[in-house]
């Protein structure tokens, strides 16, 4: 039961992109096509469920025992840099295909701040994800469920984006909305509809 | 450069290189700390501040840096400066500490501020530098405060706290939407004032 609230919870009520305010600079730079949406959605999954699987031990066996959670900032972005840089080297080395795929969002990852918030965000004890039972630390199986969960609503919101956007090249904006305003407007119209869901967790 | 040109910088960075309507930088806190003229003013004061000092160190040891490792290099940079404010807001300021929320740490992923790492501090002396923080910050913290006032005034009914409407305004301008909603006119309405659409 918890594992479905984790997962609604994540990717419908308090979805990412449209109610975090995370990563918006790839939601409104790789959103012109669907098709570069799925490969961002698929890159940014792999690094933040990675990511959060390496912060989550960091925090817990490291920064807290040795009392140092004021590097909290400074050693998770060192750890989210150096996980990309790993990851790009591995991918390219394991599957060509796949790094090809990937391109150029691979490195683009570091900068994305779902990544770094998500890691923060899992192993604060101010989130209680809609638990009953109030907020606390989560475990390592929830933080890893709630990070891929994260990731998939935050795919959610940019496929689904970038379809409208399709739509929108196509029609007759006026001339001061071209461009960020009126995918800004778009976003905001999408994030009323997900305010809907507001009520299901 | 003349005196002109230092305050021309500093100009620049609030018009013509506004990092929020013209460049588009610096999005996630723009969106998701507004929700107040207050809390807009003080993540835009905390961004700046990082961004000074940042473009400061930056430009003094560049020339140091091997430049393959350069990137990381400024992250450790930018990550320091952004603990420091951290603690420092949550000693002295914990309300705004608590209301900024995860935006606060999140100042190292904001692309502002290696943006103009990479752009300008590592290729300009340290006063220029300097000059170039304050401009792009004030810009940055002009277009918050503008974001958080409209949104204050449209769901809440007050502005910088003083309340002039009793009971709640249009609460969608507080909740996301609104945020999306009014960035888009405001950046409309930016560009009809400067001329550039």
């Amino acid at each position: 039961m918890e594992i479905i609230l984790i997962f609604v919870s994540a990717i419908f009520v308090n979805n990412v992109v449209l109610s975090q305010f995370l990563g918006i600079c790839p939601f409104l730079g790789v959103s012109k096509k669907v098709g570069t949406a799925v490969g961002m959605t698929a890159a940014v999954t792999f690094v933040i469920a990675i990511a959060t699987l390496v912060t989550y031990l960091l925090q817990k066996f490291v920064l807290v025992p040795l009392e140092l959670e004021f590097l909290q900032t400074v050693s998770f972005i060192l750890v989210i840099a150096s996980l990309v840089q790993m990851v790009e080297i591995i991918i390219k080395k394991i599957s060509p295909s796949l790094y090809q795929a990937l391109g150029i969002f691979l490195p683009l990852i570091t900068t994305n701040c779902v990544v770094l918030g998500v890691a923060i965000q899992v192993v604060s004890n101010k989130y209680d994800f809609g638990f009953a039972a109030g907020a606390r630390m989560l475990g390592l199986g929830e933080a890893l469920l709630f990070a891929i969960a994260t990731a998939i609503g935050y795919g959610l919101a940019l496929i689904l984006f970038a379809g409208i956007r399709e739509q929108l090249e196509l029609s007759n904006v006026p001339k001061a909305f071209k461009g960020v305003p009126i995918a800004l407007l778009t976003a905001g119209i999408m994030a009323l509809a997900f305010m809907g869901f507001s009520g299901l967790v | 450069m003349s005196k002109n040109n230092k305050l021309q910088l500093i100009v620049d960075g609030i018009v013509k290189n506004n990092p929020t309507f013209v460049l588009v930088l610096g999005m996630c806190p723009t969106l998701g700390t507004t929700t107040s003229a207050i809390n807009g003013l003080g993540m835009g004061l905390a961004t700046t501040i990082v961004l000074i000092l940042s473009n400061i160190t930056i430009s003094a040891i560049a020339k140091i840096i091997p430049d393959k490792v350069r990137i990381p290099c400024y992250i450790v940079v930018i990550a320091s400066f952004v603990t420091i404010v951290q603690l420092l807001l949550q000693a002295y300021v914990p309300v705004l500490y608590e209301s900024l929320g995860i935006f606060l740490p999140l100042i190292v992923v904001n692309c502002i501020i290696l943006g103009r790492a990479e752009a300008f501090a590592s290729k300009n002396p340290v006063g220029d530098s300097a000059l170039d923080g304050i401009g792009i910050g004030l810009g940055f913290t002009i277009a918050l405060t503008a974001v958080g006032l409209v949104r204050e005034i449209l769901g809440s009914g007050s502005a910088f706290g003083w309340k002039f409407v009793a009971g709640d305004g249009m609460l969608a301008f507080v909740l996301a939407p609104g945020a999306f909603i009014v960035l888009a006119y405001l950046m409309v309405i930016f560009r009809k004032l400067t001329k550039q659409a």
